[in-house]
C-alpha cells in the first residue's frame, strides 16, 4: 500500500460519498453542491490516471458549465431553501434493493473476469496527438465524429433557443 | 503507478453508476433526475479512460470516447434545462407527477 494507492482510495471515497449525498439530500441546492464536489473528485481521479487533458475538460465543461447551468435553473424554478417532499418508504426500499442487486452482480462479473494487463508500454496522452488524431481523416482519425458532434452541438443550440423562446402571440394576449 | 488493479477502478465506477440509478429511481424532481443522469455519464467516462490506460496503453481511443461523451452530455444538459424551464412556465412545477397529460 503505497502513497498512490492511498490517494486513489481517498479520491474514490470522496467521489462516492458526495455522490450519495447528491442523490439523497432533500434540499435541492445542497444536492447540486454535492454533485459539484463529486465532479471535482472525478476530475482529480483523471489527474490520478494521468489524463490531464480530460481532467481539464471535465473541470471546464462539467464544473464550470453544467453545474452552473443546473444551479441557475434551480434558482429560476425552485424555492431553493425548502425541502423536497419525502419519497415513499416502499419506493426507497425497492430502489435500494435494485441498485444493490445491480452493484453486486456487476462487481461479481468484474471480479471473475481476468483482465490481462499490458504493462509494457507507458500510457501518455500528449495533447498534440489528441489534436492531430481528432482531425485526421486517415485510418485512426476522428474527423467524421468531430463533424457529426459539431452538427449535434449546433442542433442543440438552435433547439434550446426554439424551446425557450416565448411565443409572441401568447405574450401579446 | 499500476499498483491499483483495473478491477478496483471499475468497482468505483460501477458504484457511481448505481448511485445515479438509485437517484433516478427515487427522485421526482426533473432537475435532480438530470443530476443523477450526469453521475451515470461520468461513471461511463471513468470506465473508458481506465480501460484505455490499463488494457491499451499504446492508443488513446478511450480518451476520444470520453471527450465525445462529455460533449454529448453538455448538449443534453442544455436541451434538458431548456425543456425544464419551459415546463415550469406552463405547469408552475417541475415534478414529473404533475406533467402527466400524455400518460395513458
Amino acid at each position: 500500500m503505497n502513497a498512490s494507492a492511498i490517494i486513489f482510495y481517498l479520491i474514490s471515497a470522496f467521489i462516492l460519498g458526495s455522490g450519495i449525498l447528491a442523490v439523497s439530500s432533500r434540499k435541492i441546492f445542497r444536492a447540486a453542491i454535492w454533485l459539484l464536489f463529486s465532479l471535482v473528485g472525478i476530475a482529480s481521479l483523471y489527474f490520478w490516471m494521468e489524463v490531464e487533458f480530460i481532467a481539464a475538460v471535465q473541470i471546464i465543461v462539467y464544473v464550470g458549465g453544467i453545474v452552473v447551468l443546473i444551479i441557475f435553473s434551480i434558482f429560476l424554478t425552485q424555492h431553493s431553501g425548502s425541502e423536497m417532499p419525502k419519497t415513499s418508504r416502499m419506493k426507497t426500499l425497492f430502489a435500494v434493493l435494485a441498485a444493490l442487486f445491480g452493484l453486486l452482480f456487476c462487481c461479481m462479473v468484474i471480479d471473475e473476469y481476468g483482465f490481462t494487463q499490458l504493462a509494457t508500454v507507458s500510457f501518455t496522452v500528449p495533447v498534440a496527438q489528441i489534436g492531430t488524431q481528432m482531425l485526421a481523416m486517415g485510418e485512426h482519425g476522428y474527423a467524421l465524429p468531430f463533424e457529426v458532434v459539431s452538427m449535434l452541438l449546433l442542433a442543440a443550440m438552435i433547439g434550446c433557443i426554439v424551446i425557450a423562446m416565448k411565443n409572441k402571440e401568447e405574450a401579446v394576449i | 503507478m499500476n499498483t491499483i488493479p483495473l478491477s478496483h477502478i471499475l468497482f468505483v465506477s460501477t458504484a457511481l453508476f448505481f448511485i445515479g440509478m438509485y437517484g433516478l429511481f427515487t427522485r421526482r424532481n426533473l432537475i435532480t433526475m438530470l443530476m443523477a443522469i450526469e453521475l451515470m455519464l461520468n461513471s461511463v467516462n471513468i470506465n473508458f479512460v481506465a480501460f484505455n490506460k490499463y488494457l491499451y496503453p499504446g492508443k488513446i481511443d478511450g480518451v476520444f470516447f470520453s471527450l465525445f461523451i462529455i460533449v454529448i452530455a453538455a448538449a443534453e444538459a442544455a436541451v434538458a434545462i431548456a425543456i425544464i424551464i419551459n415546463l415550469y412556465r406552463s405547469h408552475h412545477s417541475i415534478d414529473v407527477d404533475d406533467a402527466a397529460e400524455m400518460k395513458y
